[in-house]
């Protein structure tokens, strides 16, 4: 991999503890032991904790995932349920043979 | 006592009056109408003036403009919106919703923007909110079938949090929004449509329903100014105005006398009605002097000539009016009614009413507006005038030209005016003479006499016209009537010829200028 000694600063938005929010952590969490093993950071916010969070990385939707690093930034919506999606999205390259 | 819909103010000149009140109190709105015709600033406009005239904060959350574009976009209007937002009176919030930064997987739904919204809401107890244009989600978004249901749920607890909303929709092919939004929002719905017909542009404003309320159907032209939006109901909707009964003189002494010699009423409309030349601004001109001369303050609208070339006609009728311009009771305004559209023009008369509070209003000639607007507009525009001007007690004298006029325009304005004037051209024996009549004066012992209108250097005068054996005599005939019986038969044989040559020479020298300057 290129990027070797980067670390991806991802973020999670959600609003408490309901079942779309906890399967796109799980989700994310499986697809990063996966594909950027030690070298990622997952930050859950939830916004029913801190609502004035929602405006600074343009919130709207729930669950988000937002890639602060590498930049650009680049947001996903939903559940994550479809990895290739979720890859692409934040413009991971996958590890192949598993 | 039945309980009746609360409804919200929204502080817009004419749309609370059109609404009777407002828009429904703690419910969505929806405004919609194709790009440019004043949604957003309708909805700024409405949280401004919550802010400011009724003590209601507001949110404001955009989905198209960022929000330092919509401060410096309305700062032309006077609405600071910065200092507003620093007092805590409002709140702009921009979502940025860009297609290319977002994928979509699996299930979510839009709880982040109900947290945005409601934080926005509770960090400044705000009443009132709007939504300008949530369909921008419907290009950020793809699955449809989420989104639906989440608008479906955001009105629902926009309801439930009990805030006045107001939701801008751009307008679609023969639906009201491009995407169905008036299916969610069904409580009132306000159209805005901006059209030019005639190279003449017009924006109207049309409730298309509102449930649980009477409100004006019709569409309302309305007006985006340096005070922003004004709606100017056609009519107001009702006749409860309070009249008076004072008199007040035509200013020409036989004129007076026709209305049972006291003139008008204050607070009246007056139509002066006449073909070309016949002295129609010779007598707003008299009348105007006559309110000057009782210390009042007067405005002359003039559509045709401008303000020296009045005062100099009237000086050769021995009519100075330069002093009360001096010392200003009277003020003059010419347009050219091409200028702009009949709206700006009724809007221009608004505000020098409001700004100069004059009791008396000329407006001459009211048929010149008809070449920048359609018949129909005309009248519904003068219409409006008027009711406005009565509604004010302001006494408004209008001059129209007979030959223009079409006679629908005639008939709309007659039915309004209290008292109407037509002056006539009787050509007889190689004369050109004027005659006058009155054909209504609500409320009054009016003349039913014809007089003969003569324009005499020293002023105006109105001659009853002898009825004599071979029917009505005029100009020189009426001379030499009343030299018939001042002198006696025998006398008059005699210089008969003579004087007749005389009294038409006489008659025709001096009416050379007068014709021209009389209009």
């Amino acid at each position: 991999m290129a990027k070797k000694q980067q670390t991806w600063e991802l973020r999670l938005y959600v609003a408490g503890k309901t079942p779309k929010s906890v399967t796109a952590l799980q989700n994310l969490k499986k697809y990063c032991e996966t594909h950027l093993k030690g070298q990622y950071k997952i930050e859950v916010i939830d916004l029913l904790v801190q609502p004035q969070l929602a405006e600074g990385d343009q919130i709207f939707a729930i669950p988000t995932l937002v890639r602060k690093v590498p930049q650009p930034m680049r947001k996903i919506i939903g559940d994550l349920s479809n990895e290739e999606k979720v890859l692409v999205g934040l413009n991971i390259r996958p590890v192949k043979a598993i | 006592m039945m309980n009746l819909l609360p409804k919200t103010k929204t502080g817009i000149n004419g749309l609370d009056e059109i609404t009777l009140g407002g828009i429904p109190k703690g419910r969505p709105t929806l405004v919609c109408g194709g790009p440019g015709c004043g949604k957003t600033l309708l909805s700024i406009e409405f949280l401004v003036n919550g802010a400011t005239k009724f003590n209601e904060p507001g949110v404001f959350l955009a989905f198209e403009e960022k929000t330092e574009e919509i401060t410096i976009n309305v700062a032309s209007l006077g609405f600071d919106l910065e200092k507003l937002q620093k007092e805590k009176k409002l709140r702009l919030d921009y979502v940025r919703i860009e297609r290319s930064e977002i994928e979509e997987t699996g299930e979510y739904d839009l709880d982040g923007l109900f947290i945005r919204l409601e934080h926005a809401i509770d960090s400044i107890g705000a009443k009132r909110v709007v939504l300008d244009t949530i369909e921008t989600l419907f290009a950020g978004l793809t699955n449809l079938g989420i989104l639906r249901s989440e608008l479906r749920r955001l009105f629902l607890w926009l309801k439930e949090k009990g805030v006045t909303a107001i939701i801008t929709g751009e307008q679609g092919d023969g639906k009201l929004t491009r995407h169905g939004l008036e299916e969610y929002v069904s409580d009132c719905v306000i159209l805005l449509d901006h059209r030019v017909i005639n190279q003449i542009s017009t924006r109207r404003l049309r409730i298309v329903k509102y449930r649980g309320s009477v409100h004006g159907t019709n569409e309302y032209p309305f007006l985006i100014d340096e005070e922003g939006i004004s709606v100017l109901p056609v009519t107001s909707l009702k006749l409860d105005r309070a009249v008076s009964s004072e008199r007040i003189s035509t200013g020409i002494p036989s004129l007076d006398e026709m209305f049972g010699g006291k003139g008008f009423y204050r607070g009246s409309s007056i139509l002066l009605s006449g073909t070309a030349g016949t002295g129609k601004t010779s007598i707003a001109s008299f009348f105007i002097n006559e309110a000057c001369n009782r210390k009042e303050k007067a405005v002359y609208f003039a559509f045709e000539e401008s303000p020296k070339q009045i005062i100099r006609n009237m000086k050769s009728i021995g009519l100075n009016l330069e002093p009360h311009i001096k010392n200003g009771l009277l003020q003059f305004h010419s347009v050219r009614p091409a200028l702009h559209g009949l709206e700006m023009h009724l809007s221009t008369i608004y505000k020098i009413i409001k700004e100069v509070k004059p009791t008396t209003v000329v407006l001459d000639p009211i048929t010149n507006l008809i070449s920048v607007g359609l018949v129909n507009e005309v009248n519904s525009m003068l219409l409006r005038l008027i009711d406005y001007l009565q509604g004010e007690g302001i006494t408004v004298m209008m001059t129209a030209l007979m030959k223009i006029m079409d006679e629908r325009t005639d008939e709309g304005v007659s039915s309004l005016v209290d008292s109407w004037i037509s002056i006539r051209d009787v050509e007889t024996n190689g004369e050109r003479n004027r005659a006058l009549y009155v054909m209504k004066s609500r409320g009054m012992k009016h003349s039913n006499q014809v007089r003969e209108f003569v324009i005499t250097n020293r002023g105006l005068e109105l001659v009853e016209i002898y009825l004599g054996p071979n029917g009505i005599l005029i100009g020189s005939e009426r001379e030499e009537q009343k030299l018939y019986k001042l002198k006696g038969q025998e006398l008059k044989d005699q210089q008969n010829r003579k004087e007749m040559a005389r009294r038409r020479q006489e008659n025709a020298m001096p009416k050379q200028p007068k014709l021209k300057s009389g209009r």
